[in-house]
């Protein structure tokens, strides 16, 4: 091994002399990766011995792999020895006062209505000791402990609830899976560990929002939730505010697991940096997220609204094993500027009468481009699977592009899966027609596409449809003419 | 209200109004007619403002501004109404929730607060009854599906809701059955008043026999070559336009 490795040694004892524990916060790796990289996370994360081997069985794979290149992206290639690891949870340094943030993105929460306090945290400013989450953290915890609702990091997981992880973890998202998956069982540096007991209705949508000290989990984040028979949990991932992280490459994991009668319900806003006018910078977001329906009458139910970003290859699926299970995606994804995304879902049907419903809808404008790619597969055995694809693109300027990859493989001849696309466009005299009675061209964008992604708002808990429908009208803002 | 002084307007380079006048007074109805390519539906879009028109000469005062400075929203806002010839279906979007926004778009921009829910539930109610539009295409898309009866029937429920100084109907009646114009007339007629004007653009005369007009005007070759009252729209539906265009062109 090189001179990457011995730094690293000499870094990691070096660390260990003075206690690494405390030091956890603080450190970042230099870049690159090998070995010692991936047993130096996880001995920072003081992980059990098993969890050491997977990540290195997950690194040996990854080895032998080559990045994907059939999906409907360009992007230069990413240099994978260029990344640096593990960092302290937060990269950018705490800001003293709200001054000290870009007025660019003050003004989109100014848009986007976020209070004052809420602004300073995601802006990463110090907040005061007052700030309203705090109690409420506090109080949400408590009322989910008594529920018995495990809700935590998935380091603290592994550290707490080790048998549980080791169960689960994987199950769904094996490392040999994909590139990515590989990469990120290798390197995860932390995320989000959710249990739900038999025959709980979790008593609140659990949102990463409440856990705001620990969310910013950096690149490689690993979800796990497992809902047990006839529970029940929502889900929220993301923030509607623009993070303006600028790590470049995202290679998230998250795996759901719902047994018998369990319903989970996971929905995401998605607004990272998505580059600047020119196209340089941006998130490459490429993410796995995949839920197995494994007992009978299970309910795994996606809900997204993609508009950050520069790249973005994401495909959550439903494997729906169980007898009766049901599969949902319901999606928005907007790409303008030079966003590129490729994104849709995989629906896998195993058992008998398992029904799917996909919903999707790509906005592209200026010279966006939005590639639905989606596949629907039903077994042999799953007789009287049911599918309804519903795909449909918009279309603003004359300059952006949309693709539709539809996958469709029946192996039951009692199966029934239907496919809808459409393809329209924002017209000149939809806009007109609408300036003529006194709103805006930007209201009037905004206006017709809500009314194009109403389907997928309808999904989102309440007050997320709501800060999703100012994020869209934020987001394509200026994209008209 | 209204005053064009010799306007001059083409379209891809064509000319189309050649030096057109016209003057419309707060509380006078002026029909617009005249053969096919005259330039009608020209001079209702460009007095609304749509793009694709370039005015080369000539200008358009109303109510003392000058009105192509403004832009479609702003003209929308002090007043400016157009019921299309062809009204845009937006798919998704409510059409009870479209015209609310609209009215408290306008509202907004003259500075007034928006409109309460339970009166503008009342009213749009109590409109679409008069002008015969079923109440369930209210909660429909806007236009989306509508027949061509519903569509026009549902522009002049917003003309209605909407209440405009100047409202300009770009052949509202063509397509239309006798009910559907008789409709469409009425609705015109119960928003005469002294202050409002309207510039009522048509190739036909029949929808002159619902709606008397102050002023009947004859567009062709891009300019007014004959105004006059009602009579003059009876003597075009007995002999046609081609007398007059003789008559202009001798």
């Amino acid at each position: 091994m090189g001179q990457t490795n011995s730094e690293m040694e000499a870094l990691i004892a070096g660390e260990y002399a003075q206690g690494f524990v405390t030091q956890i916060d603080s450190d970042t790796f230099p870049p690159g990766l090998d070995e010692a990289v991936v047993r130096a996370i996880s001995e920072r994360k003081g992980e059990p011995e098993w969890m050491l081997q997977k990540r290195l069985e997950a690194y040996r794979h990854w080895l032998t792999m080559d990045q994907p290149d059939w999906a409907a992206i360009n992007h230069p290639p990413i240099d994978f020895q260029q990344i640096s690891y593990y960092s302290s949870p937060k990269q950018s340094p705490k800001l003293e006062s709200l001054d000290q943030v870009d007025p660019e993105i003050l003004a989109t929460y100014e848009k986007l209505g976020i209070s004052i306090e809420e602004q300073k945290a995601l802006a990463g400013v110090a907040v005061d000791a007052v700030f309203d989450s705090v109690s409420v953290a506090t109080t949400f915890r408590e009322s989910l402990a008594e529920a018995g609702v495990i809700f935590c990091a998935i380091s603290e997981a592994l550290r707490d609830y080790p048998e549980l992880v080791r169960q689960y973890m994987a199950s769904v998202v094996p490392h040999k899976d994909n590139f990515f998956a590989a990469l990120n069982s290798a390197v995860f540096s932390d995320g989000t560990f959710v249990y739900i007991p038999k025959g709980v209705k979790c008593p609140m949508e659990l949102s990463t929002y409440f856990r705001i000290n620990e969310a910013k989990t950096g690149q490689f984040e690993r979800t796990l939730i497992i809902a047990e028979a006839g529970s029940e949990v929502s889900y929220l991932e993301g923030c509607t505010a623009p993070m303006r992280d600028e790590n470049q490459l995202h290679a998230a994991v998250v795996e759901l697991v719902a047994m018998e009668d369990a319903k989970i319900k996971y929905s995401t806003v998605q607004n990272w940096y998505p580059g600047d006018h020119e196209g340089k910078g941006g998130i490459y977001n490429f993410v796995t997220k995949r839920g197995d329906c494994r007992g009978d009458r299970s309910h795994i139910s996606w809900t997204q609204v993609e508009t950050g970003s520069a790249v973005t290859w994401k495909y959550p699926s439903c494997i729906l094993r169980g007898r009766d299970s049901v599969g949902e995606f319901y999606s928005v994804a907007v790409t303008k500027g030079f966003q590129q995304a490729d994104t849709g879902t995989k629906m896998i049907h195993i058992g008998e009468n398992s029904r799917s419903t996909i919903v999707s809808k790509g906005i592209s404008a200026m010279q966006g481009s939005n590639a639905y790619r989606g596949l629907v597969r039903v077994a042999g055995k799953a007789e009287n699977a049911r599918n309804h694809t519903r795909c449909d693109s918009l279309l603003i300027g004359d300059r952006c592009a949309a693709h539709t990859f539809p996958y469709i493989e029946v192996k039951n001849p009692t199966a029934k899966v239907e496919h809808e696309a459409t393809t329209s466009k924002v017209s000149e005299d939809q806009l007109f027609y609408c300036r003529q009675r006194g709103l805006t061209e930007e209201d009037a964008v905004s206006m017709i596409i809500n009314g194009f992604c109403k389907e997928v708002f309808q999904e989102l808990p309440m007050e997320f449809a709501v800060e999703a429908q100012k994020l869209l009208a934020v987001s394509l803002e200026g994209a008209v003419g | 209200m209204l005053a064009i002084k010799n306007l001059t307007a083409s379209v891809d380079g064509k000319e189309i109004l050649r030096g057109l006048d016209l003057q419309v007074k707060a509380g006078e109805v002026h029909a617009i007619m005249g053969p096919n390519g005259s330039g009608k539906s020209t001079l209702a879009h460009i007095l609304a403002g749509r793009d694709g028109y370039s005015v080369t000469g000539g200008e358009v005062r109303y109510l003392g501004e000058d009105l192509l400075q403004l832009e479609v929203e702003e003209r929308a806002q002090q007043g400016v109404f157009l019921a299309m010839q062809y009204p845009v279906e937006l798919p998704g979007v409510n059409n009870m929730s479209f015209l609310r926004e609209s009215i408290n778009a306008i509202r907004r921009a003259r500075g007034e607060a928006e409109i309460d829910t339970l009166s503008f539930m009342k009213q749009v109610k109590e409109k679409a009854r008069q002008v015969k539009l079923d109440e369930k295409l209210l909660k429909r898309s806007v236009n989306a599906g509508f027949s061509g009866g519903e569509k026009k029937r549902n522009e002049i429920l917003q003309m209605a809701m909407l209440e405009p100084k100047l409202a300009i109907l770009d052949e509202t009646d063509s397509g239309l059955d006798i009910d559907a114009l008789r409709t469409v007339a009425d609705g015109v007629n119960r928003l005469r008043t002294t202050e409002r004007g309207m510039i009522v653009v048509t190739h036909y005369q029949r929808l002159l026999d619902y709606i008397q007009p102050d002023k009947v005007h004859v567009l062709a070759n891009g300019r007014i070559v004959r105004s006059g009252g009602k009579d003059l729209a009876l003597e075009l539906e007995a002999r046609g336009y081609g007398w007059l265009l003789e008559e202009v062109a001798a």
